[in-house]
């Protein structure tokens, strides 16, 4: 029966994690991008919120709470609103615990899970996107091979969060008969993590390029076993894309909004002028349409329905949206908008990652 | 719980109209179309026979407390089948429409039992229809002149009404009525304007005209003439005092807030048949949409059409959200004009790339792609035009009102 109305826990958890983004991420956001670093006290205020804990099950000492995208995607929004960087070094472990939880063996959940139940940051992460202009998400040009016991894996990823520290890398390669995932540990031969690439956007978020020369992996990495279908976590991973477009987009355009009703011009506040409230107007629909959209493939991927068409359109939508609004949120700021005192170019150049990052977050 | 899944009854009410869009509206999409002001008797009937025991469009009160809990989406769900079967046929739909939604927002309950009974008691079909616009005034209602003056028991109705969808078979062709907007006291602006309504065949109404236009020809649009109308004093739909403020008129304007979700959802009925024949012509040629291939392996055709895809979407859960909220008892203002401003838009660029995207194909007369993107048009326009609906709902975003934003 359909609902837009989200449950209390939700409410809830989405009211908790704006009082988070608003006290904490937000006042942090500017000078974290300056500085290219998250700062170590929002690493730590991040991880009491329990969102890497919470899924966990308890048998390994998490709280075992179900797995929801749809509460994931309002809480992700929730954070994005807050800034997208600091939000992206947080939710990074979930980027193993997360697949771990949905199709982990159960060897693979004792053995991995417990590091992320502990009070302080765990690092973790996964690598997906690959360094090359005509990156296929449906055809990675990382492989793994059988060999015996092992799986070997060799390629070139990039965009990968906090590969620097982390204990493990979610690996997605393609095998003889799918795109697969595997947990590969750090200190694992053949892999190497390149230097902290330089981007335009998401700046405080330390990412790295990997080089896996012929990296070894026990068979029992091969997350969820082989006849693992991992399609569903790479929809949930565009679809937690969608959800930090939305958290972005919406931060501009309360920004916009409110400048535009206290500038004024002609004698009036330019909020007051159509040009400019009808792009406000515009804006307004456009984030709702986008969150709607992310909530509708979230929500049929909690039931275990076919998703990947609507995680694709809600990221394929939200990804040029965002851009769109924090585009025009700049413009309402006019001249401001283009000076780094104002966060509104900060916005536009996360925006503009959106079309690119996949695997970045997962719900 | 945040849920996307239409329950099992509007699913299968979902179904059972499609199948009468597809069985008895395609087929006779095109013939009247190009006989515009001829009327489909037969399927008229029809729906009325179907209709009138189970309102497609309610009783026209859809406030009412009916045991349908899901009153509003289960419209919007029904409006968007019977549009993907044909706008114009369904617009020409007998029931309670425009007019009866009025009644619904703004009548007593006396008043609500005694014009709209008549959409569920059987007999010949009627047809109820909201006369507002006139010839120098449309989105302004505010600047109305029709003037409504009381003498004795009646009100006497003087003015021109144009674009009144189907004013024609509302005002002559059944016993139905007309809701016309006219104002106790030019002066006094929005505050002074109330809504009355006309029984059909009242002495003082003419059809002046019915006019030609580019798509929905199916529905007729009438221009309305009132010359010395009288009509009882208690058919003024809610108090006849001009108040100092322009609450009563609020109360006119509510009713937009439940059509406006019902004109989008005609709108996506529209696009989707568009969608739905570009997918099934590429299938058909051996062309599948692909979905999750980076942009250098989709060819333009696929971006074209996934873009149209999301958007139509985004558009239809804008609209069942304006719908649900409105059947869960909640404020939708904000909400119904996104969705109709949304809409209106996207269907008429999604119609208008989906010609594009079938070349000649698209612009014969042979199918009826043309015919959709001229029937997509109106949905940005009427029930407040993608500019109303922008400033409204930039209003509300801003917290301004009229006077501060305009």
């Amino acid at each position: 029966m359909v609902s837009f109305k989200p449950t209390d826990e939700q409410d809830l958890i989405s009211k908790t994690m704006a009082d988070f983004a608003r006290e904490v991420l937000r006042p942090h956001a500017r000078e974290a991008d300056e500085a290219n670093r998250v700062p170590g006290e929002v690493v730590a205020r991040g991880w009491e919120l329990g969102f890497v804990q919470s899924m966990v099950p308890e048998a390994q000492g998490g709280y075992g709470d179900t797995r929801s995208a749809v509460t994931g995607v309002i809480l992700l929004e929730e954070l994005a609103y807050g800034d997208l960087s600091l939000a992206l070094h947080l939710l990074a472990p979930r980027l193993l615990t997360i697949p771990l939880v949905v199709v982990g063996t159960k060897e693979q959940q004792a053995r991995w899970l417990p590091r992320f139940t502990g009070t302080e940051f765990a690092t973790a992460t996964a690598a997906f996107v690959e360094p090359r202009w005509d990156f296929d998400p449906t055809s990675l040009g990382t492989r793994a091979e059988r060999q015996g016991g092992d799986w070997v894996i060799s390629g070139e990823k990039c965009l990968v969060p906090l590969a620097r520290d982390a204990e493990a890398i979610l690996v997605y390669a393609t095998t003889p008969d799918r795109v697969a995932a595997f947990v590969v540990e750090a200190k694992a031969r053949g892999l190497t993590v390149g230097e902290r690439e330089k981007n335009m956007g998401i700046k405080a978020l330390d990412t790295y390029p990997l080089r896996l020369d012929g990296v070894r992996v026990p068979v029992a990495s091969r997350l969820g076993g082989d006849a693992t279908d991992v399609q569903p976590l790479v929809d949930a991973s565009r679809v937690a894309t969608a959800a930090l477009a939305v958290g972005v987009s919406r931060a501009a355009f309360d920004h916009a909004r409110d400048y535009a009703k206290e500038r004024r011009a002609f004698g009036q506040s330019i909020a007051q002028k159509q040009a400019i409230a009808f792009m406000l107007a515009d804006m307004a629909i456009e984030i709702d349409a986008i969150r709607l959209l992310a909530w509708e493939a979230a929500s049929r991927l909690d039931k275990g329905q076919p998703a990947t068409r609507e995680c694709w359109l809600a990221r394929h939508y939200a990804s040029q949206s965002a851009l769109k609004i924090t585009d025009n949120a700049l413009q309402v700021l006019g001249g401001h908008g283009y000076i780094r005192d104002h966060p509104v170019e900060l916005w536009l150049r996360n925006a503009r990652g959106f079309a690119t990052f996949d695997g970045l977050a997962i719900v | 719980m945040i849920d996307f899944e239409l329950s099992d009854g509007l699913k299968n009410m979902q179904m059972l109209t499609h199948q009468a869009a597809e069985m008895a509206m395609r087929p006779i999409a095109r013939e009247y179309d190009e006989r515009e002001h001829e009327k489909p008797w037969d399927f008229l009937n029809m729906m009325w026979e179907v209709s009138h025991a189970n309102p497609i469009g309610g009783s026209g009160d859809r406030k009412a407390k009916d045991g349908l809990p899901e009153r509003n989406l289960g419209m919007c769900v029904s409006i968007e089948e019977l549009s993907w079967g044909d706008a114009g046929l369904y617009l020409s739909i007998p029931n309670a429409g425009l007019g009866g939604a009025a009644v619904a927002a703004a009548g007593t309950p006396e008043q609500k039992a005694r014009f709209l009974k008549r959409f569920t008691e059987g007999g010949k079909p009627k047809w109820a229809a909201m006369a507002i616009t006139e010839p120098s005034c449309g989105s302004d209602s505010s600047a109305i002149q029709t003037t409504a003056v009381r003498d004795g028991e009646h009100w006497v109705l003087n003015g021109t009404k144009i674009f009144c969808t189907a004013g024609l078979m509302a005002a002559e062709k059944s016993e139905g009525f007309v809701v016309v907007w006219a104002t106790l006291d030019r002066t006094a602006g929005r505050a002074g304007i109330k809504a009355f309504v006309v029984e059909a065949g009242t002495p003082g109404m003419y059809v002046t005209k019915v006019e030609n236009k580019l798509g929905i020809r199916a529905s007729d649009t009438a221009a309305l003439v009132f010359e010395d109308c009288r009509i009882p004093l208690d058919n003024i739909l809610g108090s006849p005092e001009v108040p100092k403020t322009s609450e009563g008129f609020k109360g006119v304007m509510a009713t937009f807030d439940a059509t406006r979700p019902i004109v989008a959802a005609s709108a996506i009925g529209v696009g989707r048949a568009a969608l739905d024949f570009v997918r099934e012509t590429l299938v058909q040629h051996g062309v599948p949409i692909r979905y999750g291939l980076p942009s250098h392996k989709l060819t333009a055709l696929e971006r074209d059409f996934m873009d149209m895809e999301a958007q139509l979407q985004a558009a239809r859960l804008l609209t069942w959200r304006a719908a649900w909220m409105m059947d869960n008892g909640m404020r939708n203002n904000l909400e119904a004009s996104m969705a109709k401003a949304k809409a209106g838009l996207v269907v008429t660029q999604v119609t208008q790339k989906a010609v594009e995207m079938l070349g000649p194909l698209g612009y014969s007369r042979q199918l009826l792609l043309e015919k959709w993107m001229r029937d997509a048009k109106i949905n940005d326009i009427f029930e407040g035009t993608q500019q109303i609906n922008q400033m409204i709902v930039a209003r509300r975003i801003l917290g301004y009102s009229s006077k501060e934003l305009s």
